[in-house]
């Protein structure tokens, strides 16, 4: 089994913004992974691996639309065990969801990948749409916020439970498919592969990468694509007119005592 | 013509609220773009469904129904199909609804094979259809306009106001079944949260409670409240995770997102991605024993103190103050 996991890099989250000219000043940000791609990557690695073991029953690739020079984020995945990596060069924030989600799909094709996994949502953009279009361009299946996924021995499909509005959603796809994965997808028992052992217990959260891994991350391969080798076009059907910080609240206040808090919420805020 | 078209979804034979939003914000982009609103349902039996809601008059000239099995249970791989083939049918120019997790899952896909673009979770409709989003967790609002033949959005639930009802009815309009295809996945199972409480998106009043109540039993006397005050239970993401309540309570950057007229913090620190969930809602209180917590910073009334002290007394004080 071949596993594509995406993967892209954003600005600290935990650094503010910086406004300027109707737009947000990135120049001197930090750039860290995003998190629901770490685990993406994680749950992966969670498929493949039989724990305790050398045993892989996939390979891991992980493969990001990202600046020349700007691949650490790919180094840290391959370091946390991902077995190689595609990148294609190219400034990701010129580019548009049509745009990346073709990109994505041409190398899932190349590579005859079976499933495409992929982190819900960038925590700087927010779209919550690439893994769908990804489905959609490749005719496949897909289950989007998964929280649990679960595979018997040498299955040809996948259960997953999804987080849906009013509660949870299990979703059996047949592979190849895309997977889009939540928060809770990287839970102790969250992700099962039918050869793990069933009552083996992760440490919760994505894995940090080992000293070795590190050591092993600079001599993967990394495959290096260009738009036009993947004979895909800037769709540009985008276009940002104004990044603006929303309006602040006013200054609230600090209130002594239950009595008066109550008191404030009848008569001032009128809420009660 | 730039007709809108907006994706209608129901549970047990009825629109559900959660669309109201959705077909508000669609009619602020007809507003703009001189179109006209449309409905879309897709059901197994769609009619009576496409009748009743014509008959709501929400605003909507056209109610466009698709009748197929596949599109029950709601499946993204059937709906995409059918809201693809209704678009080439009616040639829509904008399509969306409400930002819920079927249409979430539904949209991208079927505007990925219309090669058309997709903005997520508007918050507001601006001239010549530029739409505003909130990004990095509502640290910024994003204001975009996209070019092609058709274009997708949702709608973010809580900042629109829900479409009211009693204007003039609709025409009810069949569209011929597309080949529809779920792509062999099958819906095994939907477990519902049971609650007799209403929907977090849509409640008045949201109490939330965080890892600072430590264990579900302790979410009781939060609960209490939430019930004296007729709202909806919600917590941080330490709290879902920890198991004391279930995930789908979750407010924030990828939970729910609220707006109501009260939402009460307990417990929790507000993490940029909490505060992003919950930093709508009209009047914010915050009780944390840590003065320090950043919680305060965007609460209109912050309480200073260990909940196991002054939920008690809130409780009770709220109870006299509701019976004067
Ligand atoms: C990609 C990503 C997405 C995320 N999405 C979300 C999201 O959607 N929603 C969300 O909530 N989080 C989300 N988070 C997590 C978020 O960053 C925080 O970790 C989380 O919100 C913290 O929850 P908390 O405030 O309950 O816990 P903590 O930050 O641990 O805060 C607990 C608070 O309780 C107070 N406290 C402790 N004991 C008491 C007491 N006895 N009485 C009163 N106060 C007490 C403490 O002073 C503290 O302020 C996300 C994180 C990531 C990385």
């Amino acid at each position: 089994m071949k596993i594509l996991v995406t993967v892209k890099r954003i600005p600290d989250p935990d650094e503010s913004l910086k406004f300027a000219d109707g737009g947000v000043d990135y120049s001197a940000s930090k750039w860290v992974p995003n998190a629901f791609d770490e685990y993406a990557v994680e749950t992966a690695l969670r498929l493949a691996e039989v724990a305790g073991s050398k045993e892989r029953l996939a390979e891991v690739i992980v493969m990001s639309v990202c600046p020349q020079g700007q691949r650490q984020h790919v180094t840290q995945f391959l370091a946390m065990g991902a077995e190689r990596g595609v990148v294609v060069d190219a400034d990701d924030s010129t580019l548009d969801s049509i745009t990346i989600s073709k990109l994505i799909a041409e190398v899932a094709r190349r590579e005859e990948v079976d499933l495409v996994v992929a982190g819900k949502l960038s925590q700087d953009n927010e779209g919550n749409q690439i893994p769908q279009r990804i489905a959609g361009l490749l005719n496949w299946p897909q289950a989007c916020f998964a929280a649990e996924v679960r595979r018997e021995k040498d299955a040809k499909e996948l259960t997953v439970s999804r987080e849906v509005d009013d509660g949870v959603e299990i979703k059996k796809i047949p592979l190849p498919a895309v997977l889009s994965v939540d928060l809770r997808v990287v839970l102790p028992a969250s992700v099962s592969n039918g050869v793990t052992a069933a009552d083996h217990r992760y440490q919760e959260g994505a894995r940090l990468a080992s000293l070795r891994g590190i050591t092993m991350a600079k001599r993967k391969k990394v495959q290096v694509h260009s738009l036009e080798d993947l004979g895909v076009q800037n769709s540009g059907s985008e276009t940002t007119r104004a990044i603006t910080p929303p309006p602040a609240r006013p200054s609230g206040q600090i209130v002594a005592s239950a009595e008066e808090l109550v008191e404030k919420l009848k008569s001032e805020a009128k809420v009660l | 013509m730039s007709n809108v078209l907006v994706v209608l979804e129901f549970a047990d034979g009825k629109l559900k609220s959660s669309c109201l939003p959705g077909i508000t914000c669609a009619k602020q982009i007809a507003d703009t773009n001189g179109g006209e609103l449309h409905f879309l349902v897709l059901a197994a039996e769609p009619s009576p469904l496409a009748q009743a809601v014509a008959g709501a008059g929400l605003g909507a000239t056209t109610v466009h129904t698709m009748a197929s099995p596949a599109f029950e249970p709601f499946t993204a791989e059937a709906w995409a199909d059918g809201i693809v083939a209704a678009v080439h049918a009616t040639n829509a120019s904008v399509v969306g609804g409400t930002a819920s997790s079927s249409l979430r899952d539904a949209l991208p896909r079927a505007a990925a094979l219309l090669d058309a673009a997709l903005t997520s979770e508007v918050t507001a409709v601006g001239a010549e259809a530029v739409l505003t989003r909130p990004i990095s967790a509502g640290r910024a609002l994003l204001e975009q306009a996209s070019s092609g033949d058709v274009a997708f959005f949702t709608a973010r639930g809580s900042e629109f106001p829900p479409t009211e009802g009693g204007g003039a009815a609709a025409t009810v309009s069949e569209l011929e079944t597309a080949e529809v295809s779920t792509r062999g996945v099958s819906v095994v199972d939907i477990q519902k949260t049971k609650s007799t409480r209403p929907a977090l998106s849509e409640a008045d009043v949201v109490v939330s409670g965080g890892r600072g109540m430590r264990e579900g039993d302790n979410f009781k006397v939060l609960e209490e409240l939430t019930d004296l005050l007729g709202g909806a239970l919600g917590a941080s993401r330490a709290a879902t995770d920890a198991g004391m309540v279930p995930p789908d309570l979750q407010v924030g950057q990828t939970g729910k997102i609220v707006a109501p007229n009260l939402y009460i913090a307990v417990a929790i620190s507000g993490a940029i991605q909490h505060l992003a969930g919950m930093k709508g809602s009209k009047t914010i209180v915050a009780v944390n024993k840590d003065e320090e917590a950043p919680i305060f910073q965007v609460a209109d009334y912050g309480l200073v103190g260990k909940w196991e002290e002054e939920l008690p007394k809130i409780l009770e004080l709220v109870k006299a103050a509701k019976a004067g």
